[in-house]
């Protein structure tokens, strides 16, 4: 514990329904696309069907034509009022092109915005995009990275001469480490290109009001001060006039943190139209032009002694930059770097980045975004190694693992982890399974020709990220800090303003907990409101599961500065010392004496009332509070995953999930169960089924859920998740974070569970996903199959 | 065109082009903004409604096709006050999350209770193939899918 106190009204830990869901259920939830204006118009875009092209011409005279059509634009009309987009973030030696909102006579990847259409209804705007002709003179295209470093490959970019776009080494030395390893393996492991695939696309409705200037824009996102100041600045707009409004967002996991083109195109089309302006995107559109996920290629070398006892850990990466990295880009291997070394001690560890442009859409965060790379190529090579000196692969992580006493821990690559207990969610997710039974089946149905694998993954992350050093262009994120409001109304209701923008994480229902527990109120009498610029004086959003432990502490210490008024003003009107007062269950009293007691909504009643205030008080209960935390905290746990393996189709097949994750102390842990179950479906997606696939031309195959699989009811098994708490000492709630936990824990435990059943195959290694094709090609080779 | 068409036991009738979908003439002519689009190619079911009774996704139908038909939304489910039991089994097993998938869910799993009150695990997953969640991983979904099924045979049991 770490200073909380428990209220009698018991908020903190409890199972609460959320409050958020009523509206959700009966479809009075607000998405973008809910919000219609008078007047509105729709713009829609063209799209490149090149990887890569000179575009020769566009015709647009036809389109401009269609009735209902007000404009049509291409990158010459919107010269002059539209601005570049504002590239990435500026790393050491990074090469940033030029990021144009409509391609500046040559398109680089198939779905870059050509040309846009706002007409009056949203169908007359896809029928004049029809009715644009682009004319293309096609380029050789490179979408693999491999493929892009080689000399003679095509150039993403002509003017930088190569397709590499940075090169970073992070950590200290490995190199002797590893020469006197008894145990050396390699391996090249790809982390492949994932689609978030929100189940609500990108949207966005942009008002502007001519008489004063004022901007109103509703976007679907998960940060709407830093869109905001991004907007402001980049439209050169004055930020007062400008509010951006979260409504109800339909998912984001990192795609939705970014400010993209058709977004400042919308918002600058408004102010010039002089009408609202609605862009909704498609699924299609999404596949294509809202930013993808992973999209990492990892040379893994780990060296040993021979009782398994790790030495040095290098890896040489390379970072899918696409062919205009966004603002947080290239921060995903410096993400991969910091944690490569995950929840073990090891003493040298290297990691060689290189960042590639090719002729894709950028990658930018996703769930997990950098960690869950690192865990995956970590838990892969720990098995890897207990595979070749025929150890148990638990027993390596054992031996491994830091210890409670170690902390806090300084990796070589400079992150320092504060605390944890790894060897505990190990422990309980073994017996959940009960290892002992489970391997004695595997050994028997192996003998009966069938392939039983078990996988496991030991993970942790770093969640919440602390103030950085400001880097230019990666300034838009203003700190790792978070703040709240909390004010009492004269009724004795409870508001809560957080700079956080929840997007289905039950923000509403969680921080509701915290101040309604430090209130010693019922939960019903707090509301929480998130996601507007008029409303909140400023916040950082949500993301890099950073809500609850951050947002949920500024909430805490804001509730904590309302509850010490609210007893100095009860002393003051019960004539005694306010350490004689206790404030519990909703009334201020004196303990001993029930009759002298004042209920908490008649002390807020009074709070309100100057002349019965004590000196130098200010009227009314209400406080901000910032919290800034000063380390990333680490969220970690031990996932196992049981698969059987049909080795004549090659499907596997998951016969348990076992989830045992730490996220310190969970508010409500029915809200923390459900972050796990759709991370770890997340995880369990990119493992099995999900990947971006490019033609030999730079054609991406995959562009509709008929293409791109996310996983169904029926492809998920049933996930057995236990919590476990150790609480971080990194903030009042001593929380960690939660959201990402399953995207990092799925993948690496469901390959390790699929390997490990084709191990009688001599089967090492597969990369994901491992649809049946795949797997079974791999056993065709070793013969199991023919 | 001009259709006549019974929404959440209203009679509405309307004038749509005939290439207008069932879903925009829901959303955008009557304001039901309870129905979502969540991909345009009839995969993720966001669109779920009924349409006599039938579970149909309302982007792969058109409006003119709903002529002289019955069509209920995710709108028209609750009672005047309170929730249906499908969406309060949805709030309390934790069912939903961002819940932009939500409305099309509890369609479906108002469709799967409707013809087979009490299903088992595998059938509830099957019934929910063409609805995609990207939030829950399901699994509360099923959870409390089986909890309203168990609510509602309790309470037909009833006298």
């Amino acid at each position: 514990m770490t200073g909380t106190k428990r209220g009698s009204t018991g908020q903190i830990g409890a199972r609460r329904k959320r409050v958020e869901d009523p509206r959700l259920l009966t479809g009075q939830g607000t998405f973008v696309d809910d919000i219609q204006l008078p007047g509105m118009l729709h713009l829609d875009f063209v799209r490149s069907t090149h990887a890569q092209a000179r575009i020769a011409a566009i015709d647009t005279s036809e389109a401009a034509k269609c009735p209902g059509v007000v404009a049509v634009y291409t990158a010459e009309e919107i010269h002059g009022f539209v601005p570049l987009l504002p590239g990435p973030a500026e790393l050491p030696g990074l090469r940033a092109p030029e990021h144009h909102v409509l391609a500046n006579g040559h398109v680089r990847y198939v779905g870059e915005a050509v040309a846009a259409v706002v007409a009056e209804e949203r169908y007359t705007a896809r029928d004049a995009r029809e009715a644009i002709r682009v004319d293309y003179e096609p380029l050789p295209a490179v979408t693999d990275m491999e493929r892009a470093l080689e000399a003679d490959a095509p150039l993403v970019h002509e003017e930088f001469g190569s397709n590499l776009a940075f090169e970073l080494p992070l950590g200290n030395e490995t190199a002797a480490a590893l020469e006197e390893a008894d145990v050396v393996i390699q391996q090249r492991m790809l982390n492949q290109r994932v689609i978030p695939n929100t189940m609500e696309t990108r949207g966005i409705v942009a008002d502007y009001r001519r008489s004063d200037g004022q901007i109103t824009v509703w976007l679907s996102t998960q940060a709407p001060h830093l869109i905001r100041s991004l907007l402001a600045e980049l439209l050169d707009l004055p930020e007062h006039r400008l509010r951006v409004i979260a409504p109800d967002v339909g998912g984001g996991f990192g795609a939705k943190a970014n400010l993209y083109g058709e977004e400042m195109l919308a918002v600058a089309l408004a102010k010039q139209l002089g009408r609202p302006v609605k862009w909704i995107e498609e699924r299609q559109e999404h596949m294509l032009a809202t930013s993808h996920g992973r999209a990492q290629l990892a040379h893994v070398t780990l060296g040993a002694a021979r009782d398994g006892t790790i030495r040095a850990l290098e890896l040489r990466i390379l970072a899918d930059m696409g062919a205009y990295p966004h603002i947080m880009t290239p921060l995903a291997p410096l993400q991969t770097a910091a944690v490569m070394t995950g929840c073990y001690r090891i003493p040298c560890a290297r990691a060689e980045i290189q960042g590639v442009f090719t002729n894709t859409t950028a990658p930018d965060p996703y769930r997990g975004f950098g960690r869950a790379e690192a865990a995956y190529y970590l838990e892969r090579a720990i098995d890897l190694l207990a595979r070749r000196l025929d150890l148990d692969p638990i027993e390596v992580r054992r031996r491994n693992f830091i210890q409670p006493e170690e902390f806090p821990y300084s990796s070589p690559t400079g992150y320092v982890l504060e605390s944890g207990d790894y060897e505990v969610c190990l422990r309980r997710a073994l017996e959940k399974v009960d290892i002992g039974a489970l391997r004695q089946q595997q050994g028997r149905l192996r003998s009966e020709g069938r392939y039983i694998g078990i996988g496991f993954a030991s993970y942790v992350y770093r969640a919440g990220f602390p103030s950085l050093p400001k880097l230019p262009r990666t300034g838009f994120l203003k700190g790792g800090w978070e703040s709240a409001w909390l004010r009492v109304d004269p009724m004795g209701k409870v508001t809560v303003l957080t700079g956080t923008s929840p997007h289905g994480q039950g923000l509403e229902t969680s921080l509701a907990q915290i101040a309604a527990d430090e209130l010693d109120i019922d939960l019903e009498d707090v509301v929480v409101r998130h996601g507007d610029t008029a409303s909140i004086p400023h916040g950082n959003g949500t993301m890099g599961s950073r809500s609850l432990a951050v947002g949920g502490s500024a909430v805490l210490l804001a509730a904590r500065e309302v509850r010490h008024k609210a007893l100095r003003l009860a002393a003051h009107h019960l004539g005694v010392e306010v350490d004689a007062v206790r404030l519990e269950a909703g009334r201020a009293f004196l303990p001993g004496h029930p009759e002298r007691a004042i209920s908490f909504a008649d002390l807020a009643d009074l709070s309100y009332s100057f002349l019965d205030l004590p000196d130098g008080m200010t009227p009314r209960l209400e406080a901000s509070a910032t919290f800034e935390p000063h380390n990333w905290n680490a969220p970690f746990g031990t996932h196992v995953c049981v698969v059987e393996v049909d080795v004549q189709t090659g499907e596997p097949k998951l016969l348990r999930y076992v989830a045992v994750d730490d996220c310190g102390r969970a508010v409500n842990p029915l809200i923390v169960e459900g972050q796990i179950h759709g991370g770890v479906a997340q995880g369990l997606g990119q493992a099995l089924m999900e990947t971006v696939v490019y033609d030999s031309e730079g054609q991406p195959l995959t562009v509709s859920f008929l293409e791109y699989a996310t996983p169904t009811a029926s492809d998920m098994p049933t996930l057995e998740v236990e919590l476990t708490e150790t609480p971080s000492p990194l903030n009042p709630l001593g929380a960690r974070g939660v959201g990402e936990s399953g995207t990092t824990g799925a993948p690496p435990a469901l390959v390790n569970a699929v390997v490990d059943a084709l191990a009688p195959f001599g089967v090492e290694h597969l990369d994901m996903p491992l649809l049946p094709e795949r797997v079974w090609r791999v056993l065709h080779e070793a013969g199991a199959v023919r | 065109m001009q259709i006549s068409v019974r929404v959440n036991g209203k009679q509405t009738s309307a004038e749509v082009e005939p290439r207008t979908l069932l879903v925009h003439f829901l959303r955008e002519q009557l304001r039901l903004t309870g129905v979502h689009i969540g991909c345009d190619t009839s995969q993720c079911g966001a669109c779920s409604v009924l349409l006599d009774g039938k579970l149909v996704k309302s982007c792969t139908i058109l409006a003119v096709q709903a002529d002289e038909r019955e069509v209920l939304t995710i709108e028209g489910l609750a009672p005047r006050e309170g929730l249906h039991p499908v969406q309060e089994a949805f709030q309390e097993c934790h069912a939903l999350q961002c819940g932009f998938c939500t409305p099309g869910m509890v369609m479906a799993a108002h469709a799967l209770l409707s013809r087979r009150p009490n299903p088992s695990e595998p059938e509830i997953r099957e019934a929910l193939r063409g609805n995609r969640c990207r939030c829950t991983g399901y699994q509360n979904i099923v959870t409390a899918i089986s909890a309203a099924a168990e609510k509602q045979s309790k309470r037909e049991a009833q006298p």
